[in-house]
């Protein structure tokens, strides 16, 4: 699946809110077609990661390039554009907007096309998400797990290189998981280098080539999944989050 | 949910009752008085600027309480361009226009440095500081102002009624122009980019849209609609002078009244708000300064129990839509 060409690449990056250190000088190396998993604690700074690689937020230190290019400064939008979309983990919907007109903008915008263009590819992400008989309602005015879809149908209306997925198997019962992981895999298997936050870890587990372990922002793990799952460092906290998404 | 099961009759529908509608007004030189045509102009012209500050606040997420500042320009540009230029007043109009448009383009970038409420307090200052720079002006008759001479409006037409009536149908030509423009606007991909805007803009610069540039060209093009209809406003008025030029009162508190109560970030709440602000004006002008504490009770109430304005309820309440910018999805076996 994933090539030699190296799609995501950080180095040293940091970033800190006031005293509270949140990424402390974080390093990996993504290859393009790859899928790669992060596991973490709550407050890790697995969302603030996805923050830092999308340029919502600025780091404090670092650097971060996208196939050889460094972006370590770039906007959020140029860096849609060249291709990096994540989902939040907290839905951010255009609420007063259709279903049907958030993926439209994510087409639009996401891969520069006009209006009329940009309906089939929007149209299509709500089908394979299986938002597509809510397409008429307000996004506002869908459940929270539509929202967790539609997050994920945007992000495919890009047509993304990178895909960025922040806890999107969370709440969904044991068949919705499977469709979910299938669709995943699929998106995976037509090109796209994956990098999917997940408490839900049977599902991330079932996709994942590796697995990135965050604690207190730091960097604690790093391998294929089976030896990381057993490793100490992570024993601990992999119990807790089995606890978690039992609840969940 | 509004869901137009045949756009194409519907859009005929819309055309039809839109041009009766503008073809009846324009008529009115025929059935109204010249205080009547005096009061239509004024409803135009109000509802002109409330669609724009619409576009800004209620779009663009630009809370300008500064708009006076390009109501002022605009006059002021009809009055020196025709005075010390000779030149007509149209050409005036365009001038102001392209000065307006220079002078907000100056601002934005010095503006949207400011987040929100620091936004609307910079917007607010900036028009201040023109508004003392015009009040020094001796040529343009410091704070007392100036007068279009005679030979000016002549220019227009010879006889009074003719030149009331041209100013009465650029008025309605302003009004209809920008709100057809408003909605050709928000119906083009630009419009997709504001209404996501409107909505959301975090999730908008995380698909690629250009926030800066959406709020900019947004800022400039109301700045420029503004100054035209300023001068519109002003070549009826005959006089101008700083303190009505650049009335904080007049082109800004009342326009975020109409917009308030109408319906934020709705096409259809400026004209509802412009309406709702003449009658409540005509039927409560006698209460004196009360009508001012009046009006933003009615402000207050409707912010607290109806924060999409009148507009708004109607729409979540029977789906009403006058203006749809809804973009209806694809057939299913188109795709
Ligand atoms: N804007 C902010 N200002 C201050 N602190 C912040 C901010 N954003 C995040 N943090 C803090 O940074 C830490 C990491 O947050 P982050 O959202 O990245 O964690 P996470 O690993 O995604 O957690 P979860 O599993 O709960 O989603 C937390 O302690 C959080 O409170
Ligand atoms: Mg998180």
């Amino acid at each position: 699946m994933s090539s030699d060409e190296i799609a995501l690449e950080v180095v040293g990056l940091c970033k800190a809110y006031g005293a509270l250190s949140v990424t402390k000088d974080v390093s990996l190396t993504v290859r393009a077609g790859e899928a790669i998993g992060i596991i973490g604690p709550n407050g890790a700074g697995k969302t603030t990661l996805f923050n830092l690689f999308t340029g919502i937020i600025r780091a404090d230190a670092g650097r971060i390039s996208f196939f050889g290019q460094d972006i370590t400064t770039a906007s959020a939008r140029s860096r849609c554009h060249m291709g990096i979309t994540r989902s939040f983990q907290v839905p951010q919907p255009f609420g007063g907007m259709t279903v049907f007109e958030n993926t439209l903008v994510a087409a639009a915008f996401g891969q520069k096309l006009s209006q009329r263009e940009a309906r089939a590819p929007a149209a299509e992400a709500l089908q394979r998400t299986g938002l597509w008989p809510k397409a008429q309602l307000r996004a506002g005015e869908i459940t929270l797990l539509d929202r967790k879809r539609l997050e994920l149908a945007r992000s495919i209306a890009t047509a993304p290189r990178l895909l960025l997925l922040d806890e999107i198997a969370g709440g969904l019962t044991e068949s919705e998981c499977q469709e979910l992981v299938a669709l995943i895999r699929k998106i995976h298997s037509e090109g796209t280098t994956i990098i999917w936050i997940e408490h839900v870890l049977h599902a991330l587990l079932s996709i994942v080539d590796r697995v990135i372990v965050l604690d207190f922002g730091q960097k604690i793990a790093e391998g294929d999944p089976a030896t990381i799952m057993k490793s100490p460092e992570v024993s601990s906290i992999y119990l807790g989050l089995e606890a978690e998404s039992a609840h969940g | 949910m509004s869901e137009p099961s045949h756009p194409s009759s519907d859009w005929r529908r819309f055309i039809a009752i839109s041009a009766l509608l503008v073809i009846g007004l324009a008529a009115a030189p025929l059935w109204a008085d010249r205080a009547g045509l005096r009061l239509l102009g004024e409803m135009y012209s109000l509802l002109t600027l409330a669609l724009l500050w619409n576009l800004l606040a209620g779009y663009a997420g630009l809370l300008s309480v500064g708009q006076q500042a390009f109501v002022g320009i605009g006059g002021y540009t009809l009055f020196s361009a025709t005075i010390f230029l000779g030149v007509s007043p149209y050409v005036a109009i365009l001038l102001g226009i392209v000065l307006a448009a220079l002078a907000a383009a100056l601002f934005a970038p010095l503006l949207f440095r400011l987040e929100g409420a620091y936004f609307a307090i910079g917007s607010w200052v900036a028009a201040e500081t023109i508004y003392l720079v015009f009040t020094m002006i001796p040529q343009l008759g410091g704070g007392a102002g100036m007068s279009l001479p005679a030979a000016v409006v002549r220019g227009i037409a010879e006889d009074r009624s003719t030149r009331e009536f041209i100013i009465y149908w650029l008025l309605l030509a302003a009004g209809t122009g920008t709100l057809f423009g408003a909605y050709a606007l928000l119906r083009s991909k630009v419009g997709l980019a504001l209404t996501a805007l409107r909505d959301n803009p975090t999730a908008a610069a995380s698909l690629g849209i250009d926030i800066w540039r959406a709020k900019f060209w947004t800022y400039v093009g109301v700045a420029a609609a503004v100054s035209a209809v300023s001068s519109l406003i002003f070549l009826q008025k005959l006089r101008i002078s700083p303190a009505s030029g650049f009335s904080l009162n007049d082109w800004t508190v009342t326009i975020i009244f109409i917009v308030v109560i109408g319906g934020i970030g709705r096409l259809e709440g400026a004209i509802v708000g412009t309406a709702v602000y003449f009658l409540l004006r005509e039927f409560l002008a006698n209460l004196g300064p009360v009508y001012m504490i009046v009006l933003g009770t009615i402000a207050i109430i409707t912010m607290i129990f109806a924060r999409r304005g009148i507009w708004g309820f109607l729409e979540a309440r029977f789906g009403w839509s006058l203006l749809p910018t809804t973009r209806l999805p694809p057939h299913e076996d188109k795709i």
